[in-house]
């Protein structure tokens, strides 16, 4: 499942690295490092980490939400 | 509701987008949220989908993420046809149609430009063509990046210490590289903070053991009997032994596809109104050609209505959507792109972050924290005002700053809003380069108030 963090936005909180450990990392103080492409099966806890992040700076795929692809070209 | 030109166009028009990266993508998502049931066609020379960059020079070099792994999420279902792997290579204003580089033409009602940059190469085409001879701009330059790191070079030469190059050295720090950074300028990223903020920079890239070697130029690079780079050449005679060098000097516009159209586009970028509208070369401003992201560049009015050029993933995607919102609006309607200029970059471990238009700063002042510790927030002042702000593992600070520079805040700055036991309770020089001597490539551009300006003043901002 694909998703981006708007490190702009970011805080580095870190209850995006508690709840979803196998994709979001400190890296530094501050720092976040995040696995652009998770696995599906992390999908359960990259949308809780996404809902809990404090300033909303997590964008989840909708598509993958959905569950319905769209690929281009196809 | 009267069935004007707009409803016309949002029910049965035909939208192009060309450039398929972050700006193209978020504006087509917003104007499907806007209710756009025409077609829309995105066109990207890249054979790929929309992917984003900033990783590229982080967790892709760090081996935590694939090159080929980091598409966009998509914020909705798009509808589009997606013409992929294929430039567009021409744009007839008065016909209204893109030629492609295959031949077809697309027509359209509407158009949208968002090409953005791409890394501007080794002067000495030669030598650029060398194995073992990297830029970073595109997914494919991080994959054979990334391998190349990956098999562990004896030494990485970085070229250029701008914020994409400093992101290089400490991946290669942290991979246990042996790694020199060869800059110009007098420290790592003077362009983009100026020489206060370089010198820390520096030090931190030195305390990681980076072989930072300031005040150069390379000026050449030698490739072994197979083709393969094996040393530098540097301004103060010496060679230096490498097996892997990235060439990081910055960007060049994407622009050369609209030579001739009459479009008011050139090396500088395309010029557009505060509400994304493209200038033609006479100055006039077009009906239905709307720019956004790294390509474009436009007035500010917190900012003296200068010309910005921003290469920044925040300014995409809010000029996108602001660029789609108007594309879609009667003109009492449209919106003005104000967004206030705002960066990161994560390197050595710290994460530095900035607001504003530091690099119009003349002066600086060390508002919170230390530089010693490496946590602080620096303020910059301009003709008595707060216009921009950096953050070293401070960023919680920087939304205060912003605030003050969205309502021109007096600068120095008063008492109150500055830490007792900061090291920088009086604003000193900012120390950025001459402008008219560019170290690298600006993330940054200022430039006169016209699009045909020819007075135009360069103040880099290294990237
Ligand atoms: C390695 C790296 C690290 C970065 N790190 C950060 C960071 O930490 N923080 C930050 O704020 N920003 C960062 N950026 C900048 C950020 O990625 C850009 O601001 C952003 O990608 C701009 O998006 P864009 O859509 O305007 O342009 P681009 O992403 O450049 O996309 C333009 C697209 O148009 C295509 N194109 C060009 N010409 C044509 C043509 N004639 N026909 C069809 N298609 C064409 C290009 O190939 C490209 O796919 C980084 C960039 C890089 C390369
Ligand atoms: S929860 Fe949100 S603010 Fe905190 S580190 Fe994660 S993305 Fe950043």
């Amino acid at each position: 499942m694909r998703l981006v963090v708007d490190l702009n936005r970011c805080q580095g909180y870190a209850q995006c690295a508690f709840l979803a450990p196998d994709v979001f990392a400190m890296h530094g103080d501050e720092g976040l490092l995040y696995d652009p492409q998770a696995e599906a099966a992390q999908r359960e806890r990259v949308a809780q980490a996404a809902a809990a992040c404090p300033v909303q700076a997590i964008l989840v795929d909708e598509l993958d939400l959905a569950a319905a692809g769209e690929a281009p070209d196809a | 509701m009267p069935d004007t030109a707009l409803e016309q166009l949002k029910r049965s028009g035909r939208i192009v987008v060309v450039g398929a990266s972050l700006a193209g993508l978020r504006a087509a998502e917003t104007m499907r949220e806007k209710g756009f049931a025409g077609s829309l066609t995105l066109i990207g020379d890249e054979p790929y989908e929309p992917y984003d960059r900033p990783p590229l020079s982080k967790s892709v070099l760090l081996g935590r993420a694939d090159a080929d792994r980091t598409l966009l999420p998509r914020r909705r279902a798009l509808d589009a046809e997606w013409r992929l792997g294929v430039p567009a290579d021409g744009l007839d204003m008065a016909a209204r149609t893109v030629r492609l580089a295959d031949g077809d033409t697309v027509p359209y009602d509407r158009l949208l430009i968002a090409t953005g940059v791409r890394a501007r190469p080794w002067p000495n085409e030669a030598e650029g063509e060398l194995d073992g001879v990297f830029t970073l701009r595109t997914r494919d330059d991080g994959a054979a990046l990334a391998r190349a790191l990956a098999a562990g070079p004896r030494r990485v030469l970085v070229i250029g210490a701008g914020f994409t190059g400093s992101e290089i050295a400490s991946a290669c720090r942290e991979r246990g590289l042996e790694v020199t950074v060869a800059e110009r300028g007098d420290g790592p990223l003077v362009g983009a903070l100026g020489g206060v903020i370089g010198a820390v920079a520096a030090e931190l890239q030195r305390e990681h053991g980076v072989d930072l070697r300031t005040g150069i130029m390379v000026t050449g690079l030698e490739g072994d009997a197979t083709g393969r780079v094996r040393a530098a050449h540097l301004s103060d005679g010496t060679t230096l032994e490498c097996d892997v060098v990235v060439v990081s000097l910055g960007a060049q516009r994407n622009t050369e596809w609209l030579t001739g159209s009459g479009l008011g586009a050139g090396p500088r970028g395309i010029a557009c109104d505060a509400g994304c509208r493209a200038f033609d070369i006479r100055g006039i401003v077009t009906d239905d050609i709307y720019v956004a992201g790294d390509v474009a560049r436009s007035p500010h009015a917190l900012f003296g209505y200068q010309f910005l050029s921003l290469e920044h993933w925040g300014n995409a995607v809010a000029q996108a959507e602001t660029a789609a919102h108007n594309m879609l609006s009667e003109s009492t309607e449209r919106r003005p792109h104000l967004w206030v200029p705002a960066f990161w970059s994560s390197q050595f471990g710290v994460n530095i972050k900035s607001v504003g238009v530091p690099s119009m700063g003349t002066e600086i002042m060390i508002a919170q924290g230390s530089r010693a510790e490496r946590r602080f927030t620096g303020v910059y002042g301009y003709q008595g005002r707060v216009i921009g702000a950096v953050t070293f593992d401070n960023s919680r600070w920087l939304q205060f700053y912003e605030q003050q520079i969205e309502a021109t805040a007096p600068f120095p700055l008063p008492f109150t809003t500055v830490d007792r036991r900061s090291d920088g309770h009086k604003p000193m020089p900012a120390d950025f380069p001459d402008p008219s001597v560019p170290t690298h490539g600006p993330t940054i551009t200022l430039s006169g108030y016209s699009p045909a300006d020819r007075r135009i003043t360069f103040t880099p901002a290294g990237h």
